[in-house]
């Protein structure tokens, strides 16, 4: 099971467990629906700015899926809450090129964190999709919130 | 675990009918890939592929047109497939067989017919069909997308209800369920013989017998997908009115289904698409059709699939379907008596004792069907995950989506025996205990 170990990271089996961030959001500013018809796995993620719409002061989300989408969902609440927005969004781009790498090259830890455990998702091209869940709905609910 | 040595289909051993398929031909690896998803679509024999391709070699031409030689020969080959068809599933006449890209394809021509002729289109002849606001359309909850969304589209057009047949707790309905729904304004039963989650195999000809007792009026169409590539099937005696399967789930080539229909109806269905070669007469304005099937069959045809779906029933019949069906069920059974010894996993349909078909669909508790899809994959295992194009079932029996293995004659127990043996170590590989959650 060398693969699959690659795969499921210890970190992304206990970031499926125990998922940070999986819950309502009291004054929530935008809130955003993703929704992956192919395998039915769904996330709404809201995010609250602070008043000059340049930090993202709480992101919480509610969802049902793998233990892909549902573990990149709670490393990315881990990941942006209380950081710049123009950084969150730096960082979702990066973890999307990542994903993208088919497996190759390294991926940066400094900027990542405990989000390159996903690496070994980009050798999955039907999970890459699961991984991106929740950075998508990200994306989507801090445009409207801006 | 029961010994698998003298495994066989009828009077064939299963290392000799796998041999007969290109995509197991010996690989060297000692423990190949286990092939759990031909209920999507089925491997292919040598046989399918060689009269494809003898075909495209020696008597490649246009069917049902010109005057030369090289077109009888082709439309001759063409039309032989039609009867190879028409003897396989039990029509009264070759005519009753009209082809189609695959099932969904057939089930759309018979919707979009019905919902031509709502609108007056195939004049006094079609009106038989015509559907008016407040009729009703009784699908199961357990359809395959491709028997439910034609059916809402014919609803949006002509103001006709759909009503479901609810299924129980494992996905099932009778057919007191379905008698219990309909009315006098029932025109139209849709449901599967045998379904593509559960394995339920329902009798047609019962359900037929209620419906004509109860909804005179109401047309019987039949989704046979899953049910004409792995067991003996008889339209006719059925005495359902339509009828939809594909060529690639029963060892055919893709791009080639069958729509199959009595014939008095099939010459008063408007066709869905119209064109060339379908016609009697034709005017700037207007056009007459000819009789079934060629009124349904317009432009090109896929000939040279045709033929390789008629090579796939000759090469089924070969081993008889009773012969593999039994086989089928043989899988189903022990892979049904395997889980349910798995604590946390559970079988979606029929339970063990209960007659199934030879596809068998379970939930994990506590891991997505794309986790498990993704071991079971890591173990050599191609199986189906997700909603299987069944959404409404799945939120019925209220989950997201499942993991199906399912069967076709070149499987074997062993390959069973390794699903069962791989779900079991499902639940310990994401950290959650071997009881039930």
């Amino acid at each position: 099971m060398a693969n699959l170990d690659g795969l499921y990271q210890e970190i992304i089996l206990d970031h499926a467990k125990a998922r940070h961030g999986d819950g309502p959001l009291e004054g929530a500013d935008a809130e955003h629906h993703e929704y992956n018809p192919t395998c039915g796995d769904e996330i709404t993620l809201r995010v609250k700015l602070d008043g000059a719409h340049e930090r993202i002061d709480a992101v919480a989300w509610q969802g049902d899926g793998c233990s892909i989408s549902m573990a990149s969902a709670s490393v990315l609440t881990d990941l942006v809450a209380g950081r710049p927005v123009d950084e969150a969004l730096g960082l979702a781009e990066e973890f999307r090129t990542m994903l993208r790498s088919k497996g190759e090259g390294e991926p940066d830890e400094d900027v990542l964190g405990d989000a390159i455990a996903f690496h070994g998702v980009s050798k999955y091209v039907m999970r890459i999709k699961c991984a991106m869940l929740s950075w998508v709905a990200l994306e989507a609910a801090v445009a409207k919130a801006r | 675990m029961i010994p698998t040595a003298t495994e066989r289909v009828g009077a064939r051993a299963i290392d000799d009918i796998r041999n007969d398929f290109p995509a197991f031909a010996a690989s060297g690896d000692a423990r190949p890939t286990a092939y759990l998803d031909s209920a999507a679509t089925a491997q292919r024999p040598t046989a399918v592929l060689d009269a494809e391709r003898d075909y495209l070699e020696h008597d490649l031409a246009a069917v049902h047109r010109g005057a030369s030689a090289a077109t009888g020969r082709s439309t001759t080959r063409f039309e032989e497939a039609r009867a190879d068809l028409a003897r396989f599933v039990g029509a009264a006449d070759d005519r009753e067989i009209v082809w189609a890209q695959n099932a969904t394809d057939a089930l759309n021509m018979v919707a979009l017919g019905i919902a031509d002729a709502s609108a007056g289109i195939g004049g006094a002849d079609a009106s038989r069909f015509a559907l008016q606001p407040g009729d009703e359309i009784v699908l199961t909850e357990a359809e395959h997308h491709a028997n439910l969304l034609p059916w809402q589209r014919v609803a949006q057009r002509t103001g006709a209800r759909l009503v479901p047949v609810k299924v129980d707790e494992q996905g099932c309905w009778s057919v007191d369920d379905l008698v219990a729904v309909l009315t006098p304004r029932t025109r139209v039963v849709a449901f599967a013989e045998i379904s593509n989650v559960t394995g339920l195999i329902v009798p047609v000809a019962d359900v037929v017998a209620a419906v004509r007792a109860r909804a005179p009026q109401a047309l019987v169409v039949l989704d046979a997908c899953q049910s004409v590539p792995h067991r003996p099937v008889d339209f006719a005696g059925y005495d359902v009115d339509f009828a939809a399967f594909s060529g690639h789930k029963m060892l055919g080539p893709n791009g080639i289904g069958v729509l199959y229909g009595r014939a008095e109806l099939l010459d008063a269905l408007p066709p869905a698409r119209t064109g060339g070669s379908t016609i009697t007469r034709v005017t700037f304005e207007t056009a007459e059709f000819l009789p079934a099937p060629q009124r349904f069959e317009a432009g090109t045809q896929p000939v040279s699939q045709a033929i390789g779906l008629a090579a796939a029933v000759r090469y089924l019949e070969g081993m008889g379907m009773d012969a593999v069906a039994a086989h089928e069920d043989a899988f189903a059974e022990r892979v049904v008596e395997g889980v349910a010894g798995i604590p946390g996993v559970r079988i979606v349909g029929p339970q063990a004792g209960h007659a199934r078909a030879g596809l068998v669909s379970v939930a994990v508790d506590g891991v997505h069907a794309h986790d498990v899809g993704q071991f079971l994959d890591d173990a050599g295992l191609v199986v189906r995950v997700g909603h299987h194009c069944a959404q409404p079932l799945h939120r019925a029996l209220g989950l997201t989506a499942t993991t199906r293995a399912s069967a076709h004659v070149y499987t074997t127990a062993e390959e069973a025996d390794r699903f069962v043996a791989a779900l079991g170590e499902v639940r310990t590989f994401f950290g959650l205990g071997t009881g039930a959650a």
